[in-house]
């Protein structure tokens, strides 16, 4: 039962995603030809609330639902991982229209074109993780 | 209940996500659905081949479980709150993009949520179903990855930490995907 919290989360952010279209591929269309404001709406609106709710966390002011401080890690300052993951990252966002969170959604609504875009993204998951140390970070 | 069918606004998905943000932390947890491939990968057994998947994946079971709601969204919202035809209600202006370079024929105010390409699984035989759903699904998750996080775990919370790892990378989000919808995208769709 201590796994039911986030399956309501997720429930949570699956209607959210579809019911706001962020989930599909003529949104994110839209969103690279800057010719709505919705996502960056989304997005934007995600980080300011974000910051406000991280601070909370961060500065204690809001503890973990057992009690205890909530911890961040800071992410390591190596520049060639995000800017060349990044760029492979949106060429794929731009192309396919999807980020990860969306597949699950979408399997839902029971389309098998995206089991086998999940494969995909798991393929793709997998050659990261063999080439890691061959790539530079 | 009607407004519950019509599209959200952004301020209410934008408030919505930073919810899901706020759950995820005061469990204890972080938001990053991406991180959830690598989950999947582990549990298929994907740390017999690479170290980067030797790791104590039971540990990310709630992920999974995060991922198992989203189904369920999607499938509750597709079945009882948004039953078809729900049209994606976007621009005039993208509908005539598309249409005059990108080889669509749509109708202002009549836009499926999916395109033809991503309505059923056999469009994966075809080149240009084959390019845009497993390329492109194989540099997202290779990208995903390799970044360290996607939308939601570099853009959303990694921006609203303040990281500025996280927002080089979705700088660099930024370029990949105004290369591909403007250079690259055009040849595809019009395959």
């Amino acid at each position: 039962m201590k796994q039911l919290k986030f399956i309501l989360v997720g429930f949570l952010f699956g209607i959210t995603m579809y019911m706001t279209e962020a989930l599909s591929w003529f949104r994110i269309f839209e969103m690279f030809k800057f010719q709505s404001f919705h996502m960056y709406g989304i997005i934007g609106m995600g980080v300011v609330l974000g910051a406000l709710i991280t601070w909370l966390f961060k500065s204690g002011k809001i503890k973990s639902i057992d009690g205890e401080q909530v911890k961040f890690n800071d992410k390591a300052k190596t520049w060639p991982r995000y800017i060349i993951g990044g760029i492979i990252f949106g060429l794929g966002w731009g192309l396919s229209g999807l980020c990860p969170g969306m597949v699950f959604i979408l399997i839902g609504t029971g389309n098998m074109v995206f089991v086998i875009f999940l494969v995909a993204l798991l393929i793709g998951t997998f050659l990261y993780g063999a080439l890691r140390t061959k790539i530079p970070h | 209940m009607e407004f519950l069918s019509q599209t959200w606004p952004w301020y209410v998905s934008g408030t919505m996500v930073a919810l899901v943000l706020f759950f995820l932390l005061w469990f204890g947890k972080e938001f990053g659905t991406s991180a959830n491939l690598r989950v999947i990968v582990a549990a298929l057994g994907g740390g017999k081949f690479a170290d980067f998947f030797d790791f104590p994946w039971k540990t990310q079971i709630w992920n999974l479980t995060f991922g198992l709601g989203a189904v369920i969204g999607g499938y509750v919202t597709m079945t009882f709150i948004a039953p078809e035809p729900h049209f994606a209600d976007i621009s005039q202006a993208t509908v005539d993009t598309l249409n005059a370079d990108y080889g669509f024929n749509l109708t202002y105010g009549e836009v499926p949520i999916l395109p033809e390409f991503f309505q059923s699984w056999e469009s994966v035989l075809t080149l240009k179903g084959f390019i845009i759903i497993v390329v492109g699904g194989i540099l997202v998750g290779f990208g995903a990855r390799y970044a360290g996080g996607c939308t939601s775990g570099m853009a959303i919370s990694g921006i609203a930490n303040m990281q500025l790892p996280s927002l080089v990378a979705v700088i660099g989000f930024f370029i990949g995907g105004l290369v591909m919808v403007n250079y690259i995208l055009p040849f595809i769709t019009n395959l």
